[in-house]
């Protein structure tokens, strides 16, 4: 009996404890966020010494997407003098409200400014956003922050199709050598042509949704600027990474034919996947992302498309530091060094370095328009415009909410398709001749 | 017991284990007491000996990831009250002996209907019916997940362990997939009903978790008093025991069988209820986050005592709280970090061993013959 009473003492005990917490924590969330204001603004005029950068990731340094985010921000803090134990790091965020308490306690530590990595983050984000006004908030790859209205809410996106058109520059440089050279032809490789004698190329991508889409057809149009006749298949894993599912993606693609494959998906799968199939006898190369994949793939690998977020990242500190606002939305490539294509592989063909420099060229001084819309047409006509609704939505419900209302703006300008000019977050979503969609995700 | 038994064979060996009947409260204190500081030494030589870091000062680290602040702790009785909901949930099933493995599966079920009353009813339903019929279909869902293999438990005898566990594959899938239907053109869900807040828990007193808090200890007490008090929480026990004895007493066992088990899915339900409207407002296959599992560990230890299982359950998000804390100050890899809190936990369960049993060395025979009547 006193056994059991001691522990009903110590459990009402604890519940007291609970209830004054909650009581506590009222009033102390306030005083949290009084500090965290005063440490702002103390530190938009002290030295970086004593700036703190929050980072909220979805993966960690095991995974090449949070890889690149945490060594861009890293060469960015020792460029501005931060030191790198003023980088708070929260690793392994789920897009959850595990991402709003990841934030919150990141101005509890008295960060100045918080970026988080992961699209799905933003919701959380921004929640955390209004509550503390003089802290600024980064939502990267995000697409609703010009929407908001809030001062100290941003995103932020590179130009990747950019270095997504060069890559496919090189894919089609591959494509051209194994032609010429009598390698890949109808009677080597028969599944790899169809029926007009186009090549079949092949795309691992993550989501059926704009930023997948854009990705895919700056690739295709790279591809087409080198070897006019080729067709591309899209195939859909429905995860950002899934090892698994992008190697099994690949192989379906290379079975349908698909000589090149291209991917947006975070994993090494799809280059594994094509190096094993290459060294059994199939003509099949691979353009990865995010990281140089020859250790992976070091026959079948040509080239990846990166990005450089420490461009971002410089710029942002750099604005943050001498308490200068950051653009709402940000966007750049390769004339600001904000993308590029890792060391090219050694089954490139001959001349492709030649060909790459050229393309960045173009790109770089605008000669070169990636969606120039006289290079690709939609149901067999050329776009001459594109309207883009900019409205963030819900469709939990079936029918999309707007859940920050936006204008609708046209994104057709002097003869291309200007990406990631109305916002950061890309908005490309044309259906192009000459790339199907599985209908299916791979199983 | 048997010790009189073995005092006969000649050789006696290094060390016996006798049952240890009741150890005094005190006794537990001290043991447990004993098994913390062993661990923390232990922890200490691996932090110091892997890491070089100074262990004292990644102590007061993981004491920060919970204590360091109210908001991160009022953050730490947030996660306390759901592992603690679920470990409620499973223990009139576990007294019973039924070993319900589903929990996570339905916890989720719960979660996926509260998510979908609120996307669909919403910005048609006032509030309070709002939340009533995301309460009820909760309870319902969960229920019904709990219910299935009750049923087949009860009139075919089937192994629950195994069907419980398939049942969560069901129900993350069921998940998965109305997950994939909802997100539409975006790549992941994000938060439901963002543009109203309906069916968002309201912050109380300027704490968003107090309704969760409150639901939960209302309902540590409702159990505690069923299983103990109640003509039920007896059946329950009986059956636990015995299913023939309980049969002998008249006791219906299929009836109880089911019954429990309604119980205990329906708590789960409430559980996903409170995660999805108080805690994320969302629905995802990570919703119940494992702690369905963990809770079968906070049962077990607490031996079905919901109070005692606060205590267990305040401790294992302290130390995952602490583990995060470690990981993210000092820039460490999880897996230390996982270790460190693994250690601990290998004390206190190891030194429930020791409260339950005690050695006795060679040549202490003659106290042997004492205990062992």
């Amino acid at each position: 009996m006193k056994k059991v009473l001691g522990i009903l003492l110590a459990a009402a005990m604890a519940f007291s404890m609970v209830g004054c917490g909650a009581t506590a924590t009222a009033s102390s969330a306030a005083s949290t966020a009084g500090t965290a204001e005063s440490g702002a603004t103390a530190d938009a005029t002290a030295d970086a010494a004593n700036f703190k950068v929050g980072l909220i990731s979805i993966g960690d340094e095991t995974e090449g997407y949070s890889q690149a985010h945490i060594d861009g921000i890293k060469t960015a803090a020792a460029t501005l003098g931060i030191p790198e134990g003023n980088i708070i790091m929260k690793k392994k965020v789920e897009e959850s409200s595990a991402a709003a308490d990841a934030a919150e306690d990141l101005v509890g530590q008295g960060c100045g400014i918080i970026f988080a990595n992961s699209y799905g983050h933003q919701t959380y984000l921004v929640e955390v956003a209004e509550k503390y006004p003089d802290t600024t908030f980064v939502s990267m790859t995000g697409d609703f922050a010009a929407l908001t209205g809030l001062d100290n809410f941003k995103n932020a996106f590179t130009n990747i199709y950019e270095s997504r058109y060069v890559s496919g520059v090189v894919a089609g440089m591959k494509l051209k050598a194994l032609t010429e050279d009598g390698t890949l032809t109808t009677a080597t490789q028969p599944d790899s042509f169809d029926a007009d004698g186009n090549i079949k190329i092949g795309y691992v991508g993550a989501y059926n949704y704009a930023e997948v889409v854009s990705g895919y057809t700056a690739f295709y149009l790279g591809v087409k600027s080198v070897m006019p006749n080729v067709v591309m298949e899209v195939m859909y894993t429905n995860s950002w990474f899934d090892i698994d599912k992008e190697g099994a993606a690949a192989e379906a693609l290379i079975a349908n034919g698909a000589v090149i494959i291209g991917q947006h998906a975070d994993s090494t799968g799809a280059p594994a996947a094509t190096e094993k199939l290459l060294n059994s006898g199939k003509i099949c190369y691979s353009v990865g992302y995010n990281i140089d994949m020859r250790e992976t793939a070091p026959n079948a690998a040509l080239t990846s498309a990166t990005n450089n977020w420490s461009a971002y990242y410089t710029e942002a500190l750099s604005a943050a530091l001498k308490g200068e606002a950051l653009p709402t939305d940000w966007a750049k490539g390769y004339a600001d060094d904000a993308v590029g294509i890792t060391e090219l592989g050694t089954a490139c063909a001959a001349g492709t370095a030649e060909a790459v420099a050229a393309a960045e060229a173009g790109i770089k001084d605008g000669s070169l328009k990636v969606f120039d819309t006289a290079t690709f047409t939609v149901d067999g006509a050329t776009v001459t415009t594109a309207p883009i609704d900019l409205t963030y939505n819900d469709f939990s419900s079936g029918a999309p909410v707007a859940v920050y209302p936006g204008e609708t703006k046209e994104a057709i300008v002097d003869g291309a398709f200007s990406e990631s000019t109305l916002r950061s977050a890309p908005y490309f979503a044309l259906r192009i001749d000459g790339i199907t969609e599985d209908a299916e995700p791979v199983a | 017991m048997s010790g009189a038994a073995e005092n006969t064979i000649k050789k006696e060996p290094l060390v016996r284990i006798v049952k240890r009947d009741g150890a005094t409260f005190p006794q537990k204190v001290a043991v447990r007491v004993v098994a913390i500081l062993l661990a923390l030494v232990v922890d200490a030589i691996f932090i110091f000996g892997v890491t070089g870091l100074n262990p004292l000062g990644v102590y007061s680290v993981m004491w920060g990831g919970t204590f360091s602040n109210p908001t991160r702790f009022s953050w730490a009785m947030r996660d306390l009250a759901t592992l603690l909901c679920i470990g409620i949930a499973l223990a009139p099933a576990f007294k019973m002996r039924f070993w319900n493995i589903g929990a996570e599966g339905q916890v989720l079920m719960g979660g996926l209907v509260t998510a979908l009353v609120m996307v669909y009813f919403g910005n048609s339903l006032p509030a309070p019916v709002l939340f009533a019929t995301m309460l009820v279909a909760s309870v319902a869902a969960g229920a019904l997940w709990g219910f299935i293999p009750a049923w087949f438990k009860a009139h075919w005898n089937t192994n629950e362990t195994l069907f419980t566990l398939m049942m969560n594959y069901v129900a993350t899938s069921i998940v998965a997939c109305m997950t994939n239907i909802m997100r539409g053109k975006a790549s992941s869900l994000g938060t439901l009903n963002k543009a109203t807040k309906a069916g968002w828990f309201p912050a109380i007193a300027g704490q968003r978790y107090t309704i969760n808090i409150i639901v939960v200890i209302v309902l540590t007490f409702a159990v505690y008093a069923y299983l103990k008090y109640s003509k039920h929480g007896y059946e329950i026990t009986v059956v636990g025991e015995s299913e023939n004895t309980a049969r002998y007493a008249g006791i219906n066992v299929r009836r109880v069988i089911i019954r429990t088990m309604l119980i205990s899915g329906a708590i789960c339900g409430i559980c996903g209820f409170l995660i999805v409207a108080g805690k994320d407002q969302t629905i995802s296959t990570t919703s119940a986050g494992g702690q369905g599992f963990t809770a079968i560990i906070v049962a077990w230890l607490a031996k079905f005592n919901t109070f005692y299982m606060a205590l267990i359950s305040f401790l294992l998000i302290f130390l995952s709280r602490g583990a995060s804390e470690i990981s993210s100050v000092y820039s460490l890899n999880e897996y230390a970090t996982d270790i460190v809190t693994g250690i601990i936990l290998f004390f206190i369960l190891g030194s429930e061993f020791f409260i339950n049993f005690r050695l006795i060395w060679r040549g202490k025979a003659p106290k042997l013959t004492k205990e062992g009547k």
